[in-house]
């Protein structure tokens, strides 16, 4: 009986040991998650590398594809491994009321009226402006789409089109190419009637749609020639642009906008340095590098005004883009998602 | 006695890694991702006051004065911003519309300097019952809400069980589709991975070496480099076709992406080694000159086949069956990057409850409908196979 016990105490070390060996004690350095891609290989010149030259200390960068769930469950496991995520307006908008995130410094940011409104949050620090908008290839369509109802219309334009799988964008999209003004759009899709609308029209084009889920899918759909046309991210469009000499065109009328915002994991082991390392992404100095690689527009005056002009053109915040284009709801979105999500599967299922 | 008891105290020293994992990696998620699909306890929880009044309450007319001044108490008492948000998120998924109404509401009533008289002058959809009714229903602490959903059922407002309206039925035709798929995929594995085995069992040397090579390499590349690799092979400008057009075998590209073709070729290439390796480590151990005595004895081959080697082989044929079958009910990956809409498998549904909406409730019951049905083919495969002779 005693060796049992013996060997149970025995054991139990073993297990103690071996866990130790398992978990790190050291610190962690400030980790930092963004949306992968070109994006993310700008913000690691312009962001990462110079803010751990100025505090001395590495900053690790990771990848993620959103998703509130990830943040979740991330945050009430206790110690999240990430301190300092982008994540996009609904996630901002449900993690802050749901407490996944620390309240923003706003003194240490340079103040709430440095920034657009939309930019400024009790919990996030907007860090870019982004569309998504049809894209085609120039170089394929001399007189490319001007609309969604040219998105819609496969005997003007044929060939596939692409879309992002789910109902958020695709049903504004849809509503959009049945003449809903952009004024209306939201009003029309918070009815019963105008749900059904919209999924009635997506029934005319769902034949020769391919479904998107990454961001890079579309570029890739669009270069191999695949489909005709899509939606897709505009700075991503632009990156290729540049990167790859090719001539992909995005149409800003149409499209719609949302801002992503900079948060800190509630309790986050690098928390203050998390404040520290938002403040340095949103100096006007330092954003204002950014359409240089990627095409999106700045929450930063100051730093929108630095853009010199041929790159401020493709931005989706230049006032030549900017009043022809729709801001995402968000509120909208938050409250529905679910529920159209399910719609949205049973439709693809049928 | 002191000796066994000190031989049983070190076996079971060595086992307890084993048992410690076991516990910590299988059975407690198991059990905590079950509990997740029946436990409901986010609204009760804070809504203590409401859940006793609403006891009362007929399920049809407006909400009372005192249903409305016991909720705002709950409402106050709340500090703990993470339980609100289960709270919310739970409400939401049941009726579209309590995360912005919530939200307006928590603001109002934080407000000292004009407390609001009742919850509709704050927000009038507070006058609906069908709110309310949300809240009703999620006052009991166990729910077969998620389970029923998760196969397309639910409770209508008398409590009795019915089907979902059509456009929020996907589930079961969802998990039709992956066991059809898996189906289809395990039955091309075996097409091909039994030939390709007999022939590796009945080579020597170099030769076998290669064909096993052939086989292993695969499994040693990354899922989604494999699966991105055919997407190159099979698009519409791909290799494939454009070999096909070249050669003037056809003359418009054969629709091989993005539809159920592509998806079974995909994930046939993926998962052939694990078909193609238990049925040649079964097929090595039978004994070589088996075949030719058949045939010495008259049998021609296709006869020797069937009644010698295949009996011998099936066993590796159905364990290769089990694992193939099992893996690709999984799969997620390969539907999404090469199938079409009407390719996707429960997984992708039950990613999007546990990363997109953060609905663990929803995802836990899908698991388990999933692991249940797996169990139950699982156990029809246990008495097929077994071998013991009182059972045949």
């Amino acid at each position: 009986m005693k060796t049992i016990v013996k060997s149970g105490i025995l054991a139990a070390a073993a297990v103690a040991l071996s866990a130790s060996l398992v978990l790190p004690a050291a610190a962690r350095d400030l980790t930092v998650v963004s949306w992968g891609g070109n994006y993310q290989d700008a913000q690691r010149n312009i962001y990462f590398k110079p803010f751990s030259e100025k505090i001395g200390k590495p900053v690790l960068d990771e990848a993620w594809d959103g998703g509130i769930g990830v943040i979740q469950s991330k945050v009430k496991a206790g110690a999240p491994n990430w301190d300092a995520v982008q994540v996009e307006a609904e996630e901002l908008a449900l993690g802050c009321a749901d407490g996944l995130y620390e309240k923003i410094d706003w003194d240490k940011m340079g103040g709430k009226d440095k920034f657009l409104d939309s930019a400024v949050n009790d919990c996030g620090v907007g860090a870019i402006v982004w569309s998504t908008a049809i894209a085609y290839d120039g170089d394929k369509l001399a007189e490319g789409p001007k609309s969604w109802a040219d998105f819609w219309n496969v005997e003007k334009f044929p060939g596939k089109r692409s879309l992002r799988k789910g109902p958020k964008y695709t049903l504004e999209f849809a509503l959009l190419a049945d003449g809903v003004s952009k004024d209306e759009l939201y009003d029309v899709l918070s009815t019963e009637e105008g749900v059904e609308r919209a999924f009635k029209k997506l029934d005319e084009l769902k034949p020769n749609i391919v479904w998107w889920e990454s961001g890079a899918q579309p570029i890739q759909f669009l270069a191999s020639g695949e489909v005709a046309m899509t939606s897709a991210y505009n700075g991503r469009i632009t990156g290729i642009n540049r990167s790859e000499g090719k001539n992909f065109k995005v149409v800003f009328p149409g499209s719609i906008y949302a801002v992503d915002s900079w948060v800190v994991l509630k309790d986050a082991e690098n928390k203050d340095v998390a404040q520290d390392f938002i403040a340095f992404a949103s100096l006007p100095e330092n954003q204002a590098k950014l359409p240089e690689s990627v095409a999106y527009g700045l929450p930063n005056k100051e730093a929108a005004a630095m853009v010199p002009a041929d790159l401020a053109k493709d931005l989706p915040t230049d006032p030549a883009n900017l009043p022809e284009a729709i801001a995402l709801n968000v509120d909208f979105w938050i409250d529905n998602a679910e529920s159209l999500t399910q719609r949205f599967n049973a439709w693809l299922a049928q | 006695m002191s000796g066994s008891s000190s031989r049983m105290g070190r076996s079971l020293l060595l086992l307890a890694p084993l048992f410690l994992f076991l516990m910590g990696f299988f059975v407690w998620p198991l059990f905590s991702m079950m509990s997740q699909a029946v436990s409901d306890p986010a609204v009760l929880r804070l809504l203590p006051r409401t859940a006793e009044i609403m006891g009362d309450w007929d399920r049809e007319s407006p909400p009372s004065m005192p249903m409305q001044t016991a909720l705002m108490e709950d409402l106050k008492a709340v500090d703990d911003d993470q339980a609100l948000g289960d709270m919310v998120r739970r409400l939401n998924s049941a009726r579209s519309g309590f995360r912005t109404l919530m939200s307006k509401t928590t603001s109002a009533l934080g407000d000292a300097a004009s407390p609001p008289p009742d919850l509709v002058s704050i927000d009038k959809r507070w006058e609906k019952p069908e709110f309310w009714i949300a809240i009703a229903d999620a006052l009991s602490p166990l729910t077969d809400r998620n389970l029923l959903a998760a196969v397309d059922l639910g409770r209508n407002s008398a409590g009795a069980i019915e089907h979902l309206p059509a456009d929020q039925s996907v589930n079961r035709v969802i998990l039709v589709r992956t066991f059809w798929i898996a189906a289809l995929v395990t039955f091309f594995c075996a097409c091909i991975g039994f030939p390709y085995a007999i022939i590796a069992a009945s080579l020597t040397g170099w030769k076998r070496d290669l064909m096993l090579a052939a086989v292993l390499l695969p499994l040693w590349t990354s899922l989604l480099v494999r699966t991105a690799a055919w997407f190159i092979l099979l698009q519409e400008q791909g290799l494939i076709n454009d070999f096909l057009r070249a050669i003037g075998l056809i003359d418009a590209p054969l629709a091989l992406i993005f539809n159920r073709t592509g998806v079974i070729i995909a994930m046939t290439h993926v998962l052939l080694p694990f078909m193609v390796l238990p049925i040649y480590s079964v097929l090595i151990t039978i004994p070589k000159n088996l075949m030719p005595a058949a045939a010495s004895l008259g049998a021609p081959p296709i006869r020797a086949f069937l009644r010698v080697l295949l009996p011998l082989s099936l066993r590796g044929v159905a364990s290769g069956g089990l694992l193939v079958f099992i893996s690709a009910i999984g799969y997620y990956i390969t539907p999404a990057l090469i199938g079409g809409p009407g390719d996707q498998m429960i997984s992708s549904i039950i990613a999007f409850y546990a990363t997109g909406s953060a609905n663990w409730g929803m995802a836990g019951a899908l698991g388990m409908v999933l692991l249940v049905a797996t169990l139950l083919l699982y156990s029809v495969y246990a008495r097929l196979s077994s071998d013991e002779p009182g059972r045949r």
